[in-house]
């Protein structure tokens, strides 16, 4: 579980994020969604520890943001890199065997040897394991990259908008594996996502923000409303049900 | 390829024992008294030095590579190498009579300093342009550069300075290089944190997931450049280009793992450099071409070549 107390931060003097309460249970697909501008990113680098906590308080399960030793947190919540992030020169064996440094700290055993062939079966990566990343597709990158994230074997994995720059394909090929890793490997997800149909069709739980706050937190059928679209982007889209599931006529 | 340029290597510095103004063959090394003595005074002693500088000039390139996140950048060019001669000549100006080891620790000290500076530049350069952050770091190391020249010029040490300002094997001899054994050590310690320095290349986000120590890896991969930068100067001068030219080659073959790719380095460094200094003993026999300037001209072309064919694997 992750628990957010009364989160502030300012940058520049501006105020990214307004005192943020918020609750995210173990398991499940959450995604967080909003405006340009909502504190999406910055509620997740937080979270990520990739910036310096300024008030209010994070846990995750018994860990606190800030407190908690860098190393000690990289084995229970991982970060996906973005993929602007340029690819290093390595093979995709190479990468994913990075993702158990948490563990090994440079000196790997079987153990993690084994772990890293898992991850390459899991995200049948096998084919592609002594290529290098220079030389693979944004999308076969992007599943090496997450194959890494997935060996290093942690309670909670958080995106950062990871669907920018993929086709219909990739995007739906991550989701889909985010979803899996959810429901048959106990992960917990939190994905920062632009589109709404995405989040609508593959999150069990959307957390709606705006102007540094929380707007609503639910089931994607009860947060994606009209009403919300109004509130939180100001845009009057029409929201239509089919067989128990939301789309947003765009 | 491993085993390929371990036998270069040996092959080359069997050559380098049995090249130089006195005559040496493999047969007055059995008959003659003073063959040996010519071996373990200054071949053996020279031959050690070229693979040891070579190796860890080559290998602290690649660390810088990887704490600064460009390909194109290295010690002896981006001003760590001018902050060690800085410090040497500072110490012969204000304490000509100290010894050896405290020169040493002043280049070190001065050699870090330069190192942090340019580091502390190169953060608050725009991560899109790559060539930029070369360009800061020859114009940075230029301008230190100028600085150790213009107060050698004031104090008129012009020509003391120019022994560290290029590079040169022939004044090695037993008694006077062992320093560079020290070299070795650091290199080799920075070899165990190979892994560490290869996370770091992958950048700050994926640091930070791997839970890597940022600032530690970062002040340990700062030192062992600098120890390593500040040694080889305080004891045969400034090679250029080794650190630069090498590890690029190498990873555009092997790639970037360093746990793997490190050892390939260093032996290409040391085997480029060898032959260098091989070729300078003999192209103007019995004359020598400090290696220095034979790498120079040679690696200048180098980077020529990976400046224009290096374009689809910038950062």
């Amino acid at each position: 579980m992750i628990t957010i107390t009364d989160l502030s931060y300012d940058r520049d003097e501006t105020p990214v994020l307004r005192g943020v309460d918020l609750t995210l249970n173990a398991g499940g697909v959450k995604a967080l969604i909003g405006p340009n501008g909502a504190g999406k990113s910055t509620l997740l680098s937080l979270i990520a520890r990739l910036i310096p906590m300024q008030s209010g308080r994070i846990m995750v399960d018994d860990l606190e943001i800030g407190a908690c030793a860098n190393d000690v947190l990289a084995r229970r919540l991982a970060i996906l890199p973005q993929a602007s992030e340029a690819a290093p020169l390595l093979t995709v064996r190479e990468l994913v065997g990075f993702g158990r440094y948490p563990y090994h700290k440079g000196r790997p055993t079987a153990a993690d040897r084994e772990k890293v062939e898992d991850a390459l079966a899991t995200f049948e990566l096998q084919a592609l394991a002594e290529r290098r990343l220079d030389s693979l597709s944004g999308g076969q990158r992007q599943r090496a990259q997450v194959a890494m994230i997935f060996a290093q074997d942690t309670d909670y994995i958080l995106l950062d908008e990871p669907l920018n720059n993929l086709d219909i394909a990739a995007s739906r090929g991550l989701m889909r594996t985010l979803q899996d890793l959810a429901q048959h490997h106990a992960r917990t997800i939190v994905i920062v996502l632009h589109d709404i149909n995405y989040a609508a069709a593959y999150a069990n739980e959307i957390v709606a923000m705006k102007d540094g706050g929380i707007v609503a937190q639910g089931a994607p059928q009860d947060v994606v409303t009209e009403a919300m679209l109004r509130e939180v982007y100001g845009t009057a889209a029409a929201v239509h049900r089919i067989d128990g599931r939301v789309l947003v006529g765009v | 390829m491993a085993l390929a340029l371990a036998g270069m290597l040996v092959a080359l510095s069997i050559i380098s024992l049995f090249v130089g103004v006195i005559d040496l063959s493999w047969a007055a090394l059995w008959s003659e008294p003073g063959a040996i003595d010519l071996l373990v005074v200054s071949r053996g002693p020279r031959t050690i030095a070229v693979v040891i500088s070579g190796g860890a000039l080559a290998v602290s390139g690649a660390i810088m590579q990887m704490l600064v996140r460009n390909r194109f950048v290295e010690p002896m060019t981006a001003g760590t190498g001018q902050g060690a001669a800085l410090g040497i000549l500072l110490v012969t100006l204000f304490a000509p009579g100290a010894s050896i080891l405290v020169k040493m620790l002043l280049a070190s000290i001065t050699a870090l300093g330069a190192a942090v500076g340019f580091l502390a530049i190169v953060q608050r350069l725009p991560p899109v342009q790559p060539l930029l952050v070369a360009l800061v770091g020859l114009i940075y190391g230029g301008i230190l550069g100028a600085v150790v020249t213009f107060i050698a010029y004031q104090a008129d040490l012009l020509q003391y300075v120019e022994i560290w300002m290029n590079g040169e094997f022939s004044g090695v001899l037993q008694g006077r290089y062992e320093l560079i054994w020290l070299v070795a050590v650091v290199a080799g310690l920075a070899y165990l944190a190979a892994d560490q320095f290869a996370i770091i290349g992958m950048g700050r986000t994926a640091s930070i997931n791997l839970g890597l120590n940022y600032r530690q890896t970062m002040v340990l991969g700062l030192l062992a450049i600098s120890i390593v930068t500040a040694l080889t100067v305080v004891t045969v001068g400034m090679i250029p280009f080794v650190g630069l030219v090498v590890p690029n080659i190498v990873a555009r073959l092997a790639g970037d793992n360093l746990r793997r790719t490190l050892p390939l380095t260093a032996m290409s460094g040391a085997a480029l450099v060898l032959a260098c200094d091989i070729f300078g003993r003999i192209i103007r026999y019995p004359y020598e071409i400090p290696v220095g300037t034979v790498f120079g001209a040679i690696g200048a072309g180098l980077f020529l070549w990976l400046l224009h064919g290096a374009k689809r694997h910038v950062w």
